[in-house]
């Protein structure tokens, strides 16, 4: 893969973030990807004079992650797509769909876990 | 206390749903929410059961109108996994259909922009231009927007002699006609005041937002990825075109001089195109991950791609141009009139389709 | 004889409403080049509106999902009766390419009734105004 490829933590991965955006790097994108049934792959992209630096943050599922979107406000969007799609959980949103991004409530599976997990079981607080 | 007034999803000026809360007060715009989910497909997914060969044909249908940049993109990110080395001519044609495409999606926004402010004339005159541009499509390929060109390792059709010489004419013909619509489109009153200082961002909060493409260009960050060199733009001399203003009419004209830019790439990459083969062969299955970029009509276009060695990939994820300059509307909506929200949401070019996949 | 009257001019110039379900833009933009002056669908007395009340036509394009279904059904019942549903593209007519997806219902006639199909992915324009000027006739035997 282009470009350099820093771990990072739970604890570490806001605080990374924020000195990547010091540095004067652009917000990409985020990516997701499942690697067993309880571990999962989150990718923060980032750019700078078309050279490319990822962050790779390995967590469980069910651990909630903290958002960055304090430090880049677009990065909103893509938490909010994670969470809809791999449910994982994001501390902070600036603006939280609380998993009605893309899906509708009848939609009861979180369709990218090949192992799937309920949605009633997540707990979203006061969701109509 | 603002009033909410609902925009979309199904509204006359944008042909795609997207749905924004705005609330107002007196007409002007405190706060803008974007709601999405009405085009969600989950295509991303079928990378489970199609494998990755035939995930082109899916991918190409992420979104019609820059579907053939998205099977570039996925053709190049599976191509860099593999190590195939993608022959030179193949290389050029990826670049002359690429651009046609970014040439026809231009044009098809100008001519909605101008419909957004009312100008109905100026949209058809430039939906008649065009017109041309979906007939080369048609004459090279066979169909007019999704053009199924791209296969992993190279490219499916050739063009011979007769067809660049008819293309190149075609073009000369097009370029004409957009030239005389130049006058009206930049420098009319009527435009002129339903653009200039809408929707303004500064250099700083467009490169905050993580905006991509024209919507950043516009706001004076000279961010091209066609300068990182794939396909054959490494040996074409162009250079990122730029506006300093940042705000509609400063996107407007980055558009329309982009759409003579690829007039003018075409140009250079038929008098350099290299004789050979068209596709190089593929072997094997592809393992490991890899990041693929290309420019879109839109923007970047981002391609994340990892892969176990199996027939199917492990995960495909798809970041379009689109889905980066949505936090453009939200920041630049609020303290606009609600009487310019269509032409603010249409200035970045949005393509609802690419964004929710 | 009002009443007459109005039902004639329907059916010499019925009003169109065009909505995107799921579709990939494809067929949308072809719609819209309908419109434009190369093939020029107001020839045969086409107007796209923008309001369902006022239209006659409704010219469906894309897979129908969980979300827009609400929307596609909410625009076809606010639609004054006699009504012509015109589904374009192979998403609208099964789902095409997406079927197997986990947010797609399937074709249009899932969730409204359909009269017209126009298969294409995309549908050629030629293909639309043909599937338009069906569903002129079926809309004149409706009346």
């Amino acid at each position: 893969m282009k470009g350099e490829m820093i771990s990072v933590s739970i604890d570490t991965v806001v605080g990374e973030t924020a000195k990547i955006k010091v540095e004067g790097y652009r917000f990409v994108t985020m990516s997701c990807a499942e690697l067993d049934q309880t571990m999962i792959d989150i990718l923060y992209h980032f750019d700078k004079d078309l050279e490319l630096k990822h962050l790779r943050l390995t967590v469980l599922r069910d651990t909630p992650v903290p958002s960055v979107s304090p430090v880049y406000f677009a990065a909103f969007l893509v938490e909010n797509e994670i969470q809809d799609l791999f449910a994982v959980r994001f501390k902070g949103l600036a603006i939280d769909y609380e998993r009605t991004l893309y899906l509708d409530e009848e939609v009861k599976v979180t369709p990218f876990c090949k192992y799937t997990v309920e949605k009633t079981g997540w707990g979203v607080g006061s969701k109509q | 206390m603002p009033q909410i007034i609902p925009f979309g999803p199904q509204h006359p000026v944008l042909p795609e749903p997207i749905h924004l809360k705005l609330s107002v007060v007196d007409g002007i715009i405190t706060e803008a929410v974007p709601a999405f989910g009405f085009v969600h497909r989950g295509l991303e997914k079928l990378a489970d059961i199609r494998d990755f060969h035939q995930m082109i044909q899916v991918v190409e249908r992420v979104c019609g109108i820059c579907s053939m940049m998205h099977a570039m993109c996925y053709a190049q990110g599976i191509e860099e996994i593999m190590g195939v080395e993608v022959p030179p001519r193949a290389r050029f044609l990826r670049v002359i259909w690429a651009e046609l495409h970014r040439m026809h999606s231009h044009l098809l926004w100008l001519g909605l922009f101008a419909d957004s402010f009312g100008f109905e004339s100026l949209f058809m005159q430039i939906w008649r231009i065009r017109e041309k541009v979906l007939d080369i499509n048609e004459a090279t390929t066979g169909n007019r927007i999704i053009v199924a060109v791209n296969v992993i390792g190279g490219v499916r059709t050739d063009l011979n002699q007769e067809q660049m010489r008819w293309i190149l004419s075609e073009l000369a013909e097009v370029e004409k006609e957009i030239r005389r619509l130049e006058t009206t489109l930049m420098d009319d009153y009527t435009v002129k005041k339903r653009t200039v200082c809408k929707g303004v961002l500064t250099r700083s909060q467009a490169f905050e937002l993580g905006l991509a493409g024209p919507t950043l260009r516009a706001s004076d960050v000279a961010q091209d990825m066609r300068m990182l060199g794939y396909a054959a733009y490494n040996e074409l001399d162009f250079e990122p075109v730029v506006e300093k203003d940042g705000d509609c009419y400063a996107r407007c004209k980055v558009r329309f001089r982009e759409t003579l830019q690829s007039i003018d790439i075409i140009r250079q990459a038929v008098s350099k195109i290299p004789e050979g083969e068209l596709s190089a062969k593929v072997k094997c299955r592809p393992d490991g991950e890899s990041v693929s970029r290309v420019e879109q009509p839109r923007g970047e276009c981002f391609y994340y791609i990892k892969a176990n060695g199996k027939k199917n990939l492990d995960r495909l994820r798809i970041r379009t141009p689109t889905f980066a300059n949505v936090p453009a509307i939200l920041a630049m909506l609020p303290g606009m009139w609600l009487s310019d929200v269509p032409v603010i949401v249409l200035s970045i070019d949005p393509c609802i389709a690419c964004t929710e996949r | 004889m009002f009443k007459r009257m109005i039902t004639e001019s329907r059916i010499k110039s019925p009003w169109l409403l065009h909505y995107d379900c799921g579709s990939c833009n494809g067929c949308d933009i072809e719609v819209l080049a309908c419109l434009t002056p190369v093939y020029d669908i107001e020839r045969f007395g086409i107007v796209n509106v923008g309001n369902p009340m006022h239209a006659d036509i409704l010219l469906v394009t894309g897979t129908v999902n969980h979300r827009n279904k609400k929307v596609l059904v909410n625009l076809y019942d606010q639609m004054p009766h006699p009504k012509v549903v015109v589904a374009i593209g192979s998403c609208g007519l099964s789902g095409g390419i997406f079927r197997e997806a986990y947010n797609v219902v399937g074709g249009v006639d899932k969730v409204i009734p359909v009269d017209v199909y126009v298969p294409g992915c995309p549908a050629k324009p030629e293909a639309i105004i043909d599937g338009v000027v069906i569903g002129l006739q079926k809309f004149h035997e409706k009346m």
